[in-house]
């Protein structure tokens, strides 16, 4: 495959966490890398692991896919193949896969010089992934506290985990994390649409500068955070969302077992008007 | 001035930070849960050590009174005034009475329906609607089985030992000023019927006393017609709420929360669950209703009606009252179903 002309410059040699040369070289305009090796593998074999899964339950509807955790009887042990041992394989892949995608992202930056905010952002969310389906159910006692992987049983444990709390609404950490959810398509949608019509104007009409942005929001609302305190505020918002969706559900069930709604009662039993 | 200001605020957030994270009653137990149905549909009851406990020491059953003699004479022929217990013997009597003064007595035991002077004396009220009582009680145990199976109630399931029952409910007193003013719902402590959510306070009034229906929402993402209105909706919600508190449980011990209205993906438990609010229909308006007259005025809520009883009046945040224990088939005289 030809290479783009500017792509030498930056496709360097070296910078790899493991396995020094050995998969030091491009697929394509993929980097593989040693950690896009794992990833790979573990991503056909957890893939693989849900499609033997789903014939043994003789399942052909894409929607009705379900690999469901074991039996809350087996607790944090190792469950039959047919009874939740495959979600406990594929959960391993899952992480290994996740894992590696982000230790190639951090070979990459290295290769390139440049910061560790991808790969840290990216931690986040598998954060938030391992906190589902293995912080949390370790803090309770059992693997079948997971997920299950499937398009609709997923969305019913969501739901019913939901109502387990009576009212997820008023679980204050989903509350920050669906704030975060929502400011984050707000700045996104806001800095979008600025940087489009200021650099992109229909023909004939002259690209403005940097300066047109930030005079823009100084006229809307007094004040513009500038072309790098956007980004900075952009991943802030995003990793706020993911890090906050975590921490919603991690304190439901090890720290929280009642409704949510009781949680708010610190604030009438306050000594002022108890 | 501006420091101040900032020392003030600062205090402020400083109380209310310390306030939200140290006084919500965060539970630091290991949890244990009771699947209810297929692995990693998340259905299940949760508890923990101090929950188990705490459920425990709120159940726990009163002393077992020793048998009384079926034959002998009859109650009728030994007392005055014995109006209800006439099938009764003279010592059955005795038993019952013992029973009564333990489950319903509270400080004064005898004296709370009796005038120790004259006992067949029908002066005080409580004794009056102790009559109701019994008669309802025998109700609950012949004709209420669809809901309190073979298991049963003697007074002692609502009453704990107390004249009145800690559960009852009452129409609350009409807003005469905008919601601002009275909190209602906004998740006020008088809430604490339905889980201390922000929705309409005392979902029972028509719906436990009266006739009307539990009616949920539309099944058409189309609405064709008039349906149920959103008022209904959530009363229906905030009495789901009710019964949830009342119960200690959550919503997935009876629906599949995908599908509320669906009675083929819930647990079958749910069918209990309706005969229960038939059941509390049945008695708010044929036994609790009727004592309307008896009622002194500290007996009566803020529009003057008598206290109605509701989920939590008997099961007292427990899926099982008393857990479930059996005491009425040791009660034939209330009409317990005796053990086999």
């Amino acid at each position: 495959m030809a290479m783009l002309n500017f792509e030498k410059k930056y496709r360097v040699r070296g910078g790899t966490l493991l396995g020094g040369d050995l998969f030091d070289f491009w697929v394509g305009p993929f980097y593989v890398g040693f950690f896009g090796v794992t990833t790979l593998i573990f991503t056909v074999l957890g893939v693989s692991m849900i499609a033997y899964g789903t014939a043994m339950d003789h399942v052909w509807n894409i929607l009705q896919i379900n690999i469901a955790p074991p039996d809350l009887k087996y607790g944090l042990g190792l469950a039959p193949l047919k009874e939740g041992g495959i979600w406990q394989i594929v959960t391993v892949c899952a992480l290994g896969a996740f894992g590696s995608w982000a230790l190639r992202e951090v070979e990459i930056c290295r290769k390139l010089g440049i910061g560790y905010h991808v790969p840290i952002a990216f931690g986040f969310a598998i954060f938030a992934y391992t906190t589902l389906v293995v912080f949390r159910p370790v803090l309770m006692g059992a693997w079948g506290y997971g997920f299950p992987y499937g398009i609709l049983s997923h969305l019913d444990w969501v739901s019913n985990t939901g109502y387990q709390y009576l009212h997820f609404h008023y679980n204050p950490a989903h509350m920050l994390a669906i704030t975060f959810f929502f400011t984050n398509c707000l700045a996104l949608a806001m800095h979008g649409a600025v940087i489009v019509s200021a650099a992109n104007p229909r023909k004939g009409v002259k690209v403005r500068q940097t300066e047109y942005e930030d005079w823009f929001f100084r006229d809307v609302v007094g004040y513009s955070i500038g072309t790098l305190g956007i980004h900075r505020l952009g991943m802030f918002l995003a990793v706020s969302a993911a890090f906050w969706s975590a921490i919603c559900i991690l304190i439901s069930g090890p720290f929280w077992t009642k409704g949510w709604p009781e949680w708010w009662n610190w604030w009438l039993n306050l000594p002022i008007w108890r | 001035m501006k420091t101040t200001a900032l020392l003030l605020g600062g205090v402020a957030t400083a109380l209310i930070g310390t306030a939200l994270i140290f006084t919500p009653g965060w539970n630091l137990h290991k949890v244990h849960t009771v699947q209810t149905g297929f692995r990693g549909l998340s259905v299940g009851e949760m508890s923990t050590v101090k929950t188990d406990a705490l459920r425990k020491a709120a159940n726990a059953l009163p002393d077992a009174i020793d048998p009384a003699e079926a034959g002998g004479k009859k109650a009728t022929e030994v007392y005055k005034n014995v109006q209800v217990l006439t099938d009764l013997s003279a010592a059955q009597l005795d038993r019952v009475m013992l029973g009564f003064a333990a489950w319903v007595g509270g400080d004064n035991g005898c004296n709370t329906c009796h005038n120790p002077d004259n006992l067949a004396d029908d002066s005080l009220y409580q004794k009056r609607v102790a009559r109701q009582m019994i008669k309802m009680t025998r109700h609950i145990n012949k004709d209420w089985q669809p809901h309190v199976l073979q298991t049963g109630v003697t007074c002692y399931t609502c009453h704990r030992g107390q004249p009145v029952p800690k559960g009852v409910w009452y129409n609350p007193a009409p807003a005469t000023a905008g919601a601002a003013t009275n909190n209602r719902g906004f998740g006020h402590p008088a809430g604490a019927a339905n889980g201390y959510t922000a929705m309409t306070t005392v979902p029972f009034a028509g719906i436990l006393d009266g006739k009307e229906p539990v009616r949920f929402q539309q099944l058409n993402a189309l609405v064709a017609g008039p349906g149920p209105s959103i008022q209904t909706t959530e009363k229906t919600y905030s009495l789901m709420m009710a019964i949830s508190y009342g119960l200690g449980v959550n919503c997935t011990y009876c629906h599949s929360s995908r599908v509320f209205w669906s009675w083929s993906e819930g647990n079958p438990l749910r069918v209990n669950a309706w005969q229960g609010i038939n059941m509390v229909k049945d008695l708010n308006a044929n036994f609790l209703a009727p004592l309307q007259a008896e009622w002194p005025k500290d007996r009566l809520g803020p529009t003057g009606d008598g206290p109605k009883l509701y989920c939590m009046t008997c099961h007292q945040g427990a899926p099982k009252p008393l857990l479930g224990a059996q005491l009425a088939k040791d009660w034939t005289e209330l009409g317990g179903v005796a053990a086999k």
